[in-house]
């Protein structure tokens, strides 16, 4: 029951949290000194041609009325139609989500495949060599910039090594869209050749954003172990004999994943941020570079269509945390 | 007949401050069937002395100096760990923990926890020989087994008088009261079939008012089965109501063994008598014990209660005594008993 | 309490690691004060010499020259100016910021201080780059526009900090004897909460300094932060994209430069948190 009322609460939140995000990005898009219609116009438009377009699009109403219009068109799923591509943006948004949803859930499965079992061994290892490096690749991890971090990888692999493609999401047509997830259309089509290269193109993207996020799962795993493992229960299971190996595995390991899978949840905020720039330098079409090339255009309508999803997704996700966290932490200690 | 022998077993733990040495010379013994009483002031290393013998000393600080644990003719420090972990831990020697509230796992089911147990531990498994090809977590519980296993849990549940023990089991630590976690403890102690249930102050934890029902529990289910119980205590009332014999400990070192009659008949060591006479009597009066508890780091030489005991001299400050046998079953190590009737 | 300190203060000196990130900062700093001084070609943070262009490392130009023939030394040294400035500055006025306004929302309660951090949970559910991009875009390419964008998309997370250790803070015997006694809002907030949550937010700002400048730097990577000449780190690595991998040390340079004052932040927080950390220290206090 009290996880049903928290997932309620969450949700009646959800509403006004979106409705500020509107408000808060929607107001930053007006105070602005750029006037989007000339952008769209070019620079020789006559004044005449300039307001016809301004009244077609809206803009010389009230701020207010602006505001109004705004939020029933998201509220009938219109996002309004992007200046550039000339087609919808909630259609534009759907159509790369699918994209940047295979790059961030692959680097975060990496990051978790990576950082959980390091940062038992570290904790389990504590002060030893090994203990020592991983912790100093992890404080690393947290100070490399993305950007930066996608540069190094596309010089060794791509460039020095040519192990794997330099950038883009797969070579020819790709496979059947199903899910719009090209590493399972392509398991589902059977089609190996479509696998390989959908595997080889977001190895370096998923790389990027996963090894920041890997430092941060050692770190809190490898604190949290470290808190479990002198606990009186480990003593208990210790002291009854239990094989070593089941006591840090199954449960030390669950106690520390309750502080991890908490984190999660931040690290997957700074997986999005960090994917808009990452899939800026990869050419991965998602939607963080959408975002970045509608902002270099002045696209308001995109940009703010843009906010919208990545606040919602966040916003999902983070209440997926907590429903796992109710789930594995059963004192409902939230 | 044996069971258990502990032999001037000396260890501490390396601290900030420099080598604390925490178990200076201790020797124990506990025959089969028999509930010994380990007693001394919070500080004066049972509890070290009980997790010695359990093996399960803090890795990184503990350091054993000298001595040896034989247990049915094997010497515990000195056997292959694994072997031990296998066939002994858990199986020949369980525990009852200090504080059934966090020894727990607070994210399994009280079932969960005791299944665990008896997957490893039951007395219905042969001994594993060796390591399996298969890693523990993911090893396999027969499913024939598992069925006798659980019906001797719910037995036991009984016994223990835990009430509806199938709803017990699906329920989290959390949810169930300090008295219930520690009956479901001992079960778990008892399950495996032990010779020896080593209780680390089984009810310090516990309201007053529970705290005889476990002990006499205890006693009962012991007495029963035939197990040993090494039962460390502060509690000179809780050790006179179930033991058979006991033990005293000052700052590390092992000063007096007596039946229990005996001992509170007729205490030999000096700090045995101000212990005792430390208890309340009827008018409610207690007389502490002048002095304080020596630190570890830098103990006192000799006997390490000298310097609070006015019948101190020379060689008391010098050589620790040798053991003194007093006679049925009674010894003390002391240049000058009480008492000294002999 | 002051047993505690002290045993701290031996931590902080004592750990290793948060004395080589204040080690690797007094340098940064250093160089950044001192770049007219120590640059081997001050005049090369505007000036060209396009026959000098990309050359590797050598002993005239110690970390090579860039697309225009300017010596990567000076730039990077003059650089650092602008990162250090931009952190420094965008972090303190989002700490002036949030600090007042979690403090009053934390203190008073009801529904204004609520309306404030629900405000506040509006921004953190967004990405910071996303609603720094966009402001960032909209105020044109500057580095004033950029510390402004900095600023009004991290005081959230001061707020936040503040706001929730004012609340825990509200309920202690000492802040609600003040109280009793009649001391004024204004002085029970600056005299009795704020020393109390002080280390918080030195240990936020700290490790907050290391995200900013990581920001600031995408920010510049994507054309956004100050236009050229200037040597602004994030967008030398996005000019030297395009001549990879040839000229590597073209994008090896800022990049690293980018990582030693981020490492420096982050590893002086650690040690602050270790050392300031309050429940550390609640812990020491009451042994």
């Amino acid at each position: 029951m009290r996880r049903i009322e928290m997932i309620l609460s969450r949700l009646v939140w959800f509403v006004p949290t979106m409705a500020g995000l509107v408000i808060i990005v929607f107001l930053i898009s007006n105070v602005i000194p750029t006037d989007p219609v000339k952008v769209l116009l070019g620079e020789n438009a006559t004044p005449a041609q300039i307001e016809a377009m301004r009244v077609k699009l809206g803009y010389d109403q009230p701020l207010w009325v602006q505001l109004a219009r705004h939020f029933h068109d998201i509220v009938s799923g219109n996002l309004g139609i992007s200046i550039y591509s000339q087609r919808p943006i909630s259609e534009d948004l759907a159509k790369r989500l699918p994209a940047t949803l295979e790059l961030t859930l692959t680097a975060i499965i990496l990051s978790v495949a990576l950082g959980i079992p390091l940062g038992v061994i570290s904790a389990l290892k504590r002060n030893s060599l090994l203990d020592h490096i991983l912790r100093v690749i992890s404080v690393s991890g947290l100070a490399i910039a993305a950007f930066w971090l996608a540069l190094l990888l596309q010089f060794f692999f791509a460039m020095k090594l040519g192990v794997a493609p330099l950038n883009s999401r797969i070579d020819g047509f790709g496979p059947t869209p199903v899910t719009g997830l090209m590493i399972i259309d392509s398991m589902l089509d059977w089609d190996m050749e479509s696998l390989h290269s959908a595997l080889s193109h977001i190895a370096l993207p998923a790389l990027t954003l996963a090894l920041p996020a890997a430092a941060t799962i050692v770190r809190f795993t490898r604190a949290g172990v470290l808190d479990v493992i002198n606990s009186n229960h480990v003593l208990y299971q210790r002291a009854m004999g239990l094989p070593p190996g089941l006591i840090v595995w199954k449960y030390v390991l669950r106690n520390a994943l309750i502080s991890t899978v908490t984190q999660i949840g931040l690290i997957f905020g700074v997986l999005v941020t960090n994917a808009v720039i990452v899939e800026t330098v990869f050419d991965w079409p998602g939607i963080g570079t959408f975002a970045v090339q509608s902002i270099l255009q002045s696209d308001h309508k995109a940009i703010i269509g843009f906010t919208i999803w990545i606040g919602a997704l966040i916003v999902i996700v983070n209440l997926l945390v907590d429903i796992t966290h109710s789930f594995i932490d059963p004192r409902g200690s939230r | 007949m044996t069971l258990l022998a502990v032999e001037d077993l000396s260890l501490g733990f390396a601290t900030e401050a420099g080598f604390a040495s925490v178990l200076d010379r201790v020797s124990l013994s506990i025959e089969r069937g028999q509930v010994l009483g380990l007693v001394g002031e919070s500080g004066c290393g049972k509890t070290t002395l009980a997790r010695a013998i359990l093996g399960v000393l803090p890795r990184e600080t503990a350091r054993i100096t000298g001595g040896r644990v034989l247990f049915g003719g094997t010497d515990l420090l000195t056997a292959h760990p694994a072997s031990v972990n296998q066939t002994i831990r858990g199986r020949a020697i369980t525990f009852v923990p200090q504080d059934p509230f966090t020894s727990f796992n607070p994210v399994f089911t009280v079932g969960d926890q005791i299944m665990e147990i008896l997957k490893w531990k039951s007395p219905r498994a042969a001994a594993p020989t060796g390591r399996g090809w298969l890693p523990a977590v993911v090893a396999r519980y027969p499913s024939e087994r598992k069925r006798a296993d659980m019906d001797a849990v719910l037995e036991l549940l009984d016994t223990v008088q835990l009430p509806r023990p199938q709803q017990m089991l699906r329920k989290y630590p959390h949810e169930l009261s300090g008295g219930q976690r520690q009956r479901l403890m001992i079960a778990m102690a008892l399950l495996p079939g032990p010779d020896l249930v080593i209780a680390d102050e089984p009810t310090t934890a516990l309201d007053v008012t529970i705290q005889a029902q476990i002990l006499g529990l205890i006693r009962r289910l012991a007495s029963e089965r035939n197990v040993a119980v090494l039962l460390t205590t502060h509690d000179l009332g809780a050790a006179y109501e179930i033991c058979d014999a006991v033990n005293v400990m000052y700052a590390g070192q092992d000063v007096e063994s007596a039946p229990v009659d005996r001992f509170f008949a007729s205490p030999a060591h000096p700090y045995t008598t101000k212990l005792l006479a430390s208890l309340p009597d009827a008018n409610g009066t207690a007389s502490g014990i002048p002095g304080e508890v020596p630190g570890l780091i830098t103990p006192p030489g000799g006997c390490r209660f000298h310097p609070r005991c006015e019948r101190a001299d020379g060689p008391c400050r010098e050589v620790r005594p040798p053991v003194d046998q007093l006679g049925g079953g009674h010894w003390v190590r002391c240049y000058h008993p009480h008492g000294d009737a002999r | 309490m002051s047993a505690g300190w002290r045993r701290g203060l031996g931590r902080f000196a004592s750990d290793r690691a948060s004395a080589l990130g204040l080690a690797l900062l007094v340098v940064l700093i250093l160089a950044a004060i001192f770049a007219p001084i120590l640059a081997p070609f001050p005049g090369d943070v505007a000036d060209f010499h396009t026959a000098n262009r990309l050359r590797p490392p050598d002993t005239v130009n110690w970390l090579g020259t860039d697309r225009m023939g300017s010596d990567l030394f000076s730039r990077i040294l003059f650089g650092a100016r602008i990162t250090i400035t931009i952190a420094v500055v965008a972090v303190g006025a989002a700490v002036v910021i949030g600090v007042p306004i979690g403090l009053l929302a934390g203190y008073y309660g009801g529904w204004p201080s609520n309306f404030l951090m629900r405000v506040s949970d509006v921004f953190l559910a967004v990405p910071q780059i996303v609603l720094a991009i966009a402001i960032a875009q909209t105020l044109g390419p500057s580095i004033e526009n950029v510390i402004l964008a900095l600023s009004i998309t991290y005081w959230p997370f001061w707020a936040r900090l503040v706001f929730a250790e004012t609340r825990s803070l509200k309920n202690e015997v000492f802040i609600e004897s003040a109280i009793a006694l009649g001391a004024s809002p204004l002085r029970v907030m600056t005299l009795h909460v704020l020393p109390n949550i002080a280390s918080a937010i030195i240990v936020r700002t700290s490790i907050g300094m290391g995200g900013t400048i990581l920001t600031a730097a995408a920010l510049g990577f994507l054309g956004l932060g100050a236009p050229p000449p200037t040597p602004e780190w994030g967008r030398m690595i996005a000019e030297s994209r395009e001549f990879l991998p040839e000229a590597w040390w073209y994008a090896t340079v800022p990049g690293v430069a980018i990582f030693v004052v981020v490492m420096g932040f982050n590893l002086l927080g650690d040690g602050l948190r270790d050392f300031l950390d309050p429940r550390i220290r609640r812990g020491a206090r009451a042994k």
